[in-house]
């Protein structure tokens, strides 16, 4: 069992825990990703890596609540434990010094950029990073982000804060002012990622995307976060998640991310119903 | 003297196959104390003892089979136990026919004994016991020698059970929340309930091995690193655990699966209990298997279960050459899944949301032998089928998981991605690494990972107490 240290709720839907998972923390690099089994009948499923301790041996992650598993996570409080906790899996995101790199972080995927935004401005980096929300009340780590970036960009798609744009609009912008760009690394929703791609495949700048296809085992054994990556099947699990944007085969992915769509209804009615009935029907 | 021997053996009870087709429980009900008692006066306890020699383990066959005869049990449980660690799980998965059960005397004239079917009640009897009253296991004095086993398959389970009762102190890495690998993964409820693989895990905790679950080694502690910290030898059984795909267009749509997946799903979370647990399968109705081997038939017979309407096992060569247990391929056609021979996938079609629809096949034929000794499958000109689909399970084999070897300087391993090792104790090229199992013959039985954990652990022995 992995015992929940600390937790944060960023937004009411968006949630930071540090769990306590010292063998982890040890070895995790930014990129990488866990996988978690809230229960014994819970799901296996991955989030990525928002951070690390290792002197306090702990792995920090940050989740949105979408279906059962998060929310019988978000569920959760400091001091309960999680059933099972794997990793760090995955390559790390490579993060070496390139010159000028742009980050772009997506919702709640500003969590996982964050470390690697670090990491590369460690390396040497210029850092440009451009982060988008939905509105005002969905964003977080507006200060992380800047802590570690040279330049900052935010918009919402709604203009309650920032720019009113959605993530491309300023990406392209500075892919055209900074013709010495060499690196983009684009984090997020995958509509987002593939859309971040479209944007910089014109200006031939390489840009790395963090797949997150369904997975079940997280180590190589199902097959079943493959996607299709220049017209090779690659696992994500092990081969990812980092993938050249330019190559990914969006459609493929977003098929398959949608294989359980009516499944996951009908067990988040099941969890809905099962919450309702513990608060005695007041929810 | 001829009439004194019986060459007929006892049935075994089993689910109608109407019934077990729609239900997870177990197929094979074993024997009752009667058939049992019956079963065993059969065996003529001859000096040949050519059954022990056919066992990957060397059980002590005619000795546990002499006290369950005589109402010996705790004995018998002794003598099966001394060289097998998992009795209640090869009772229900060996291969029997081609092992023990192939050289018994008997079967010169009529059946051989049913080792198999003995083994499971001899192992089912103590697992009903309360653990006080269970034999006790004698554990050697401590060496002081720690040994980190990776993989909590067969062959590390095995291999850790040994050497705990060698003395040695153990560590079992499990990358996955609960021990057994492939039997807990693979093997589905039906033929192995996962209730008796925890038992016998249980069994090898109890022998004061110390089992860490979740802990992938090579992205936490690397194999090096259990070197330089504190482990004396390493143990490497990780199996293979790569699925193989076909490499035809329209592989990666939704509805195929690989046998992995599609297995790991149903047995290891429990899918087909969804939505009581988190997992779900898809409920198909004309679901096509790919591959002839008991992952196939396996994986054919979960999809039944699952409540397919239609369920096809799709192989390339013939009748003759299917690679799974004859007795896997009759329990599959009693429940009525059909054989399609000489037909392989070329071509995956879906719909415009990504779900698999039909599979194009291409009629084969069979040529000269391959290096495998089985005649090959060469394509038929101008032949074809189309089969309407909506589920695929692609068991075409698996390779070994490279995390390992990836992250273990010094290991050798072929082009195949499997480990080298000495057949007869498993060692590697690399200092104080032995390894064994499906990691490094490619994906086998049960028994001989087994077998392989058991050679690797003596041999180990003998290098900690300095032989």
């Amino acid at each position: 069992m992995y015992k929940i240290l600390h937790r944060e709720d960023l937004t009411p839907q968006i949630h930071l825990f540090r769990i306590h998972a010292p063998a982890v923390a040890k070895k995790a690099r930014a990129g990488q990703f866990v996988i978690l089994m809230v229960d014994e009948k819970g799901e296996r499923f991955p989030l990525t890596i928002g951070g690390w301790d290792r002197k306090e041996g702990s792995v920090t992650i940050v989740f949105m609540e979408v279906g059962t598993s998060t929310r019988k996570l978000a569920a959760l409080k400091k001091g309960d434990s999680i059933y099972a906790f794997i990793g760090p899996l995955g390559i790390p995101t490579h993060t070496d010094n390139v010159g000028t790199v742009v980050c772009v972080a997506g919702g709640f995927a500003t969590a996982i950029v964050v470390p690697v935004a670090q990491a590369l401005k460690d390396a040497g980096n210029r850092v440009v990073s451009v982060m988008g929300f939905r509105n005002k009340e969905l964003m977080f780590w507006e200060d992380k982000l800047k802590a570690c970036s040279d330049e900052l960009i935010i918009c919402t798609d709604d203009g309650s804060y920032g720019r009113k744009a959605l993530v491309t609009e300023p990406l392209k912008e500075v892919l055209e002012a900074n013709k010495d760009v060499k690196m983009v690394v684009a984090i997020g929703p995958t509509i987002m990622m593939k859309f971040a791609s479209a944007t910089t495949k014109p200006f031939g700048v390489k840009t790395i995307v963090s797949l997150n296809p369904i997975m079940v085992d997280g180590t190589g054994m199902c097959g079943c976060c493959r996607v299709e990556v220049g017209g090779k099947t690659e696992f994500t699990c092990v081969n990812g998640p980092d993938f050249d944007g330019h190559k990914v085969d969006w459609d493929v992915l977003m098929a398959r991310q949608k294989s359980y769509t009516d499944e996951e209804k009908r067990s988040l009615e099941l969890w809905q119903n099962h919450c309702k009935s513990q608060m005695g029907g007041k929810a | 003297m001829a009439e004194k021997f019986n060459l007929n053996r006892v049935s075994m009870p089993k689910q109608e196959p109407g019934v077990r087709a729609r239900n997870f429980k177990e197929v094979a009900q074993g024997y009752t104390h009667e058939m049992a008692m019956e079963e065993a006066k059969r065996c003529i306890q001859c000096k040949k003892r050519n059954c022990v020699s056919g066992c990957p383990v060397n059980v002590n066959i005619p000795e546990f089979i002499l006290a369950l005869r005589d109402g010996k049990m705790p004995e018998a449980v002794n003598q099966l136990k001394a060289n097998n660690a998992l009795p209640g799980i090869c009772g229900r998965v060996c291969p029997q026919e081609t092992q023990c059960e192939e050289q018994c005397t008997l079967g010169k004239k009529g059946a051989p004994i049913a080792i198999g079917r003995l083994e499971r009640y001899v192992a089912d009897w103590e697992r009903a016991l309360p653990s006080s009253q269970k034999p006790a296991t004698k554990i050697g004095p401590s060496t002081g020698k720690k040994v980190a086993v990776v993989g909590s398959g067969p062959a590390g389970l095995t291999a850790a059970a040994d050497l705990a009762k060698l003395g040695h102190k153990v560590t079992l890495f499990e990358a996955l929340h609960v021990a057994g690998g492939v039997l807990m993964y693979g093997i589905p409820e039906f033929r192995l309930p996962k209730e008796i693989v925890q038992g016998e895990v249980q069994y090898v905790k109890s022998l004061g091995v110390d089992v860490r679950l979740n802990s992938v080694i090579g992205k936490i502690d690397t194999v090096d690193e259990l070197l330089s910290d504190s482990y004396d030898a390493v143990f490497l059984g990780t199996g293979a655990g790569l699925p193989m795909f076909l490499g035809v267009p329209g592989e990666n749509l939704n509805g195929i699966y690989s046998a992995n997946e599609f297995l790991t799903r149903t047995n290891l979370m429990k899918a087909y209990l969804f939505p009581e647990y988190d997992t779900p399968i898809k409920r198909s109705k004309k679901v096509a298997v790919i591959g002839g081997g008991n992952v196939a038939m396996d994986s054919a017979r979960c999809a039944l279960r699952l409540g397919a309407d239609e369920v096809y096992i799709v192989y390339r060569r013939s009748r003759e050459e299917l690679p799974a247990r004859a007795e896997e391929v009759e329990n599959a056609e009693e429940e009525g899944i059909v054989f399609k021979f000489l037909t392989n996938p070329r071509k995956f079609t879906g719909n415009a949301q990504g779900w698999v629809t039909a599979m194009e096949c291409d009629e084969m034929e069979l040529g000269e032998p391959d290096a495998s000794g089985r005649r090959r499958p060469i394509v038929k000109p101008g032949g074809g089928i189309t089969m309407d689909v909506d589920c695929v399970v692609v068991a075409l084999g698996t390779t070994p998981n490279p995390l390992v070897p990836a992250t273990t300087k010094g290991l050798e391993t072929t082009k195949k991605g499997t480990v080298v090792a000495d057949e007869a104790t498993g060692k590697t090229v690399k200092d104080k690494v032995w390894a064994g199992g499906d990691v490094v013959t490619g994906a086998a039985t049960v028994i001989s990972a087994m077998g392989a954990g058991k050679r690797a652990a003596a041999a180990i022995d003998g290098y900690l107490k300095g032989r």
